[in-house]
């Protein structure tokens, strides 16, 4: 489904991701670990077309992401190419990031309608069952910023899934928000973990999501995988060194 | 000997005055028009730093703003003509005045709009949302709304800047109030009604600007 080729990509000088390969299976649910500064967040923002790569290509659901095929070479994706991949890919963010100018039902209801040319009603109807599954199906007209932090990440969650994407990324999508609200939220995420077909790479400090969510986690260190393994096997018995200290470091924070 | 004040007198220049206000008013609003729209035409254009296009528009804006607005109207009046474009006074007033504060608006909506959040652009982008409707739909309707005290202001300062244009003769207060004292030798009378009216209209209009600002810092 993700296919990373050689990947680099550098920020002046700094190299972050230096010929990096892997690749995601249709369906798959892959979280990527590592110490921050790792390139893992890079790596969703790269798939969100948010960054450019320096070398290397990355593909999605067979068709090239990074580059598109114009006169049998390939060449830089333009705009409206990268768009149109981009158009299977869903993201929620660390801070939510719900449009503040708009009600949940705005939030929920115009990317669907302006990209995906669904009907008003057809869109709402979408938003009203995806509002339901995230448990918030009395806040269609409330405003954002009248919704605590868990809620706001459920509508956008919800708001990424109206797109029906078939790759969803999640970036420390529980970071920002109060301890108390996290269970819920990660709660949701296994709940459509199970329920649905997407393909989700995530992006977690929470081990205890990712030991039973995923069916693959892999360790980043300066720019490169160092580890991947199913969760089972690399949180009990992780064979780098690097990987051993990371976990050690973690569950020692507490 | 005639007195400083003479109320019948001053009675009598009002409606002349009253009309020149009126002319004062329309070239308020018509520049503030253009200075609104193109203000924002150029924010946008800038922000999208198209190569050429934007020095191009940084170009013009640093020249606009480098030199006064006496000398660009006078460019507008008496130079276009020999190129074939002749504006009445009115139309100089009203495109010398809107287009020399659009260099100005622009840098509000420029602050207005890095005043967005990131995330609010990445949002957007993760929607895939055509690029005209991340402008309309998100970045415009948060930036507008908390520059638009600062806009205000500028509107204000405008309408008082109307008066330099009766160096191409537009028929407004000021230039009236100069017409009719040198009609009459009383110079006192005319143009203290003409400071008064700016002061009517300005004040209460600052005062609703500052009211804005109140609302917009409690958003």
């Amino acid at each position: 489904m993700i296919v990373f080729d050689g990947v680099e990509k550098r920020f002046g000088d700094r190299t972050v991701l230096s010929d990096l390969n892997f690749s995601v299976q249709p369906g798959e649910h892959v979280t990527l670990i590592g110490p921050s500064g790792s390139g893992k967040t890079t790596i969703l923002r790269l798939l969100m077309c948010l960054e450019s790569i320096d070398a290397g290509t990355i593909s999605v659901g067979g068709s090239y992401l990074s580059h598109m095929e114009k006169g049998g070479k390939l060449v830089p994706a333009d705009e409206r190419h990268s768009r149109q991949v981009r158009k299977r890919i869903g993201m929620v963010f660390q801070q939510f990031n719900l449009f503040p100018n708009m009600t949940v039902r705005g939030n929920l209801t115009e990317a669907p309608t302006r990209v995906l040319g669904l009907s008003r009603d057809e869109a709402t109807a979408r938003a009203k069952e995806l509002l339901d599954l995230v448990g918030l199906a009395d806040k269609l007209d409330e405003h954002p910023s009248r919704l605590s932090g868990g809620q706001q990440q459920r509508v956008a969650i919800a708001r990424a899934l109206a797109m029906r994407p078939s790759v969803l990324l999640l970036d420390e999508v529980t970071s920002a928000l109060d301890p108390e609200l996290v269970a819920g939220v990660l709660a949701l995420l296994r709940d459509i973990g199970r329920s649905t077909d997407i393909t989700i790479l995530c992006v977690t400090h929470e081990m205890g999501f990712a030991r039973d969510f995923s069916d693959r986690v892999m360790m980043f260190d300066g720019g490169r995988v160092i580890e991947q393994a199913p969760p089972a096997e690399l949180f009990t018995e992780p064979r780098e060194p690097r990987t051993r200290e990371f976990l050690s470091a973690l569950l020692s924070r507490g | 000997m005639t007195p400083l004040w003479d109320w019948g007198y001053a009675f009598s220049i009002l409606p002349r005055l009253l009309e020149a206000l009126l002319v004062t008013i329309q070239i308020t609003v018509l520049g503030s028009l253009v200075a609104l729209v193109l203000g924002l035409v150029i924010a946008v254009v800038r922000r999208a730093r198209i190569p050429v296009v934007d020095q191009l528009v940084w170009a013009f804006v640093e020249f606009v703003r480098s030199t006064p607005l006496l000398v660009q109207v006078f460019f507008l009046y008496y130079v276009l003509p020999h190129v074939g474009i002749v504006l009445s006074a009115f139309a100089v007033g009203v495109i010398g005045l809107g287009v020399h504060y659009a260099t100005y608006t622009s840098e509000v909506y420029r602050a207005g709009i890095d005043a967005v959040p990131v995330g609010q652009w990445e949002a957007a982008a993760a929607l895939s949302l055509p690029r005209s409707r991340v402008w309309t739909g998100v970045i415009l309707p948060q930036a507008v709304p908390r520059v638009l005290p600062a806009l205000g202001n500028y509107v204000i300062s405008m309408f008082k800047e109307v008066p330099l244009l009766l160096a191409v003769s537009v028929v407004e207060v000021v230039n009236t109030a100069k017409e009719i004292s040198s009609e009459t030798f009383r110079p006192t009378e005319p143009y203290t009604i003409a400071g008064l009216l700016f002061l009517l209209l300005s004040y209460p209009a600052s005062i609703l600007v500052r009211r804005l600002e109140r609302r917009s810092v409690a958003v």
